[in-house]
């Protein structure tokens, strides 16, 4: 099948079709931040946070496949604000404290928080009274840093395709959980998988932290989205 | 007519402390009470967290000696990870850690001499406040600020080399450390352009004590008679009776010299050491059970270090050391300006342990950890730049933190500096009808001598004004006066 061609921000882009933008966009050094977005799972368009205009109306950019002739507009003003306030919304409504989180400097939210240069978020806290649960033997699971992107939903299947991890309840009171029988037969790279596919602080593996010192870490030297484009 | 004298901040100290003086009809001190007036609660913060977490997590009690806290911390989980009750380490996770201590050891004694305590030296208890501060001394002793500023820089930077950051870093784990030296890293601390590199800092160390056995000589009556009375002191020591501040076991003497703590395990402290509640202040009173409440308090810090240890493994700071006992015949050393004295030993002592690890080559060794069967409950000690530091954790099933205990160098030092207020305060305030600004600088400086550092218990920072009130039997305001 033939390229599609597409503008994003005024710059005339190629891509394959079925290709999302955020896909397309990356493959043309165009950044478009995500979160729930994760490479090898289907993407599920949880967040908002890779939120463009097409035609004048707003589309998460990991769901929308391109199109022939499509005119997106990502790094505009309004849509960098939008973006900045779901991000605020996002550290308001769980208790990150990045000072003593282990995912400090690896934590895509916080590197989110920076390339925003949010200082204050413009929502009052709502400090959730969330718990941690940490009854499995290789996870420790911290509620209180889940920003519910459902990467861990996705991607921690067993082979017969049960989900190791799930939502809770509706609305405000949704939360993570873990399946603890499955959980109780995870392997240390199964659970290493999961806390790297975890965009913040929420599941960590037991027994090791911080072992990547400061300085090595992700996005210590090169900020979030540096390596695609600005 | 009785009346009460309020210090309130104390200045020139890190965190939030306030001084009562009692005066009664006859104008003679009461009653004395230094007061620490803010709760922190990371003993709570603490309980639920996983246990890989305490150190990083536990260091936010303080942004002046968190290395200390983030060590201490560590060697307790070290227990709980297996690794050894401080021996069983390897030769570079051991050796990284020490470095990063004694780094913060030279950066805090630098900073407390120079920054917070010359002033008084340089200007007087009674000089001008308007200079009688680092600025001023900035001002008029230069070479003397750019020495403070450039030693402390110089411990920052080894901290940051093993700790990744300056303030707050992550560089110890369980059962080690995240990262070792690079040959570039350790050649910049030895061969850094001047001052920057050990040997100006071991010569710059050298030359602080100089000065202050210079100013000891021209002013005997302020550092001999100044808040002297007699005290228990407890440290940590090496296993041969060595100064030690990164590991060793927990040895205590009385007034008179007697070993009233023979060299015990600190795994087992609870055995020697209680803690008493006292309704006034928010820190606790730790105290010898041996001895009793009464009996029991004790000094820690440079000056019960000195005391306790039978020498200091290092050449030139042996032989400051042997200057420094003979100047009491060898007898325990009660007299609480020499604690600036002798911390300025530790600061030349700890330029020559950082010199000595910096042609370690175990620095550049690529096994970081070590692990073993997992415990629930783990003690970790260091002595800390104002003294002996207490962090206790043990963990349940689930590796959570469920109890969390310190007892931090500022709360075991609590009755001492409350019996150094009350001496300076009777010296000082008894019988005079009028209260100077400069006879309150000398309350304050009774607490400097000890600890500036009151940030473990409590949180504000910075300079704040001094605030005095003179209050009459019915607490009537008689007189206020501010800076």
């Amino acid at each position: 099948m033939a390229d599609i061609t597409l503008t994003i921000d005024g710059k005339t882009c190629k891509a394959k079709p079925g290709q999302s933008i955020v896909d397309a966009a990356k493959e043309n050094g165009i950044y478009i931040p995500v979160l729930c977005n994760y490479e090898g799972l289907k993407p599920a368009g949880t967040c908002r946070i890779c939120t463009v205009r097409v035609g004048g109306r707003f589309m998460a950019a990991c769901t929308t496949p391109v199109g022939e002739g499509m005119i997106v507009e990502s790094g505009t003003p309004d849509i960098e604000d939008m973006r900045k306030a779901i991000v605020e919304m996002l550290f308001v409504e769980g208790n990150h404290m990045c000072p003593c989180c282990e995912k400090s400097g690896n934590c895509e939210l916080q590197a989110l928080g920076y390339r925003y240069q949010m200082l204050v978020p413009r929502f009052p806290y709502l400090w959730p009274a969330s718990q941690v649960d940490a009854s499995t033997p290789k996870i420790f699971l911290d509620k209180n840093r889940c920003v519910q992107c459902l990467r861990c939903v996705r991607g921690a299947v067993t082979p017969d395709g049960k989900h190791v991890f799930g939502l809770l309840n509706r609305g405000d009171r949704t939360a993570i959980a873990i399946d603890h029988a499955l959980a109780s037969k995870m392997t240390d790279e199964m659970a290493q998988k999961a806390m790297d596919s975890c965009p913040v602080g929420a599941i960590l593996r037991k027994e090791v932290g911080y072992v990547v010192p400061i300085g090595m870490r992700k996005f210590d030297s090169k900020p979030i989205g540096s390596d695609i484009g600005q | 007519m009785s009346r009460k004298i309020t210090i309130e901040p104390v200045t020139r100290v890190e965190g939030h402390g306030k001084v009562t003086i009692h005066m009664d009809d006859a104008g003679k001190v009461s009653q004395t009470r230094f007061h620490i007036v803010e709760f922190r609660g990371f003993e709570r913060f603490a309980q639920g967290r996983p246990y890989w977490e305490m150190p990083v997590l536990v260091q936010r009690l303080c942004g002046i000696c968190p290395v200390s806290h983030h060590l201490a911390a560590a060697k307790a989980i070290d227990v709980i990870a297996g690794a050894g009750t401080g021996e069983g380490l390897t030769p570079t996770g051991e050796k990284m850690r020490r470095l990063m201590h004694y780094g913060q050891m030279f950066q805090s004694h630098a900073l407390h001499f120079f920054h917070l305590v010359s002033p008084d030296l340089l200007f007087g208890a009674d000089g001008d406040p308007a200079i009688r501060n680092v600025i001023g001394v900035a001002l008029m002793h230069k070479d003397l600020a750019v020495q403070g500023v450039m030693m402390r820089k110089f411990g920052q930077e080894i901290i940051l080399a093993t700790a990744g950051k300056k303030i707050h870093g992550t560089g110890a784990i369980p059962g080690g450390i995240n990262k070792n030296l690079s040959v570039a890293e350790r050649d910049s601390f030895l061969k850094g352009a001047d001052p920057l590199n050990i040997e100006k800092m071991v010569s710059w160390a050298q030359g602080a004590l100089d000065f202050f056995k210079d100013y000891h000589s021209k002013n005997k009556e302020l550092i001999d008679d100044f808040a002297v009375f007699p005290s228990n002191h407890l440290s940590l020591v090496r296993k041969d009776g060595a100064l030690d501040l990164y590991h060793g076991v927990l040895r205590a003497v009385d007034t008179d010299g007697k070993k009233i703590l023979n060299d015990v395990d600190y795994q087992d402290y609870l055995t020697y050491i209680g803690e008493e509640v006292r309704s006034w202040s928010y820190m606790k009173f730790p105290y010898l059970k041996s001895l009793g409440k009464e009996k029991g308090w004790y000094t820690v810090g440079p000056l019960a270090r000195l005391n306790t240890a039978d020498f200091i493994p290092t050449p030139l700071a042996q032989k400051e050391f042997e200057i420094y006992k003979a100047y009491t015949k060898g007898k325990v050393n009660n007299m609480s300006m020499h604690m600036h004295w002798a911390r300025l030993i530790e600061l030349l002592h700890s330029a020559e342990v950082i010199r000595d690890l910096l042609n370690d080559k175990d620095l550049q060794g690529d096994n970081l950890v070590a692990k073993g069967p997992k415990k629930k409950e783990g003690v970790g000690l260091v002595e800390a730049p104002r003294g002996t530091l207490f962090h206790h954790y043990r963990v349940n099933d689930n590796d959570q933190v469920e109890m969390a205990n310190l007892i931090v160098s500022t709360t075991n030092n609590n009755e001492p500096m409350n019996q150094a207020v009350n001496y300076v305060a009777n010296w000082a305030f008894n019988g005079k009808k009028e209260i100077t600004e400069g006879m309150m600088n000398r309350v304050e400086m009774a607490i400097r001598a000890y600890d500036p550092c009151l940030s473990c218990a409590t949180h504000a920072l910075g300079q704040m004004p001094l605030e005095i009130e003179l209050l009459g039997a019915g607490g009537i305001m008689l007189d206020r006066k501010r800076r």
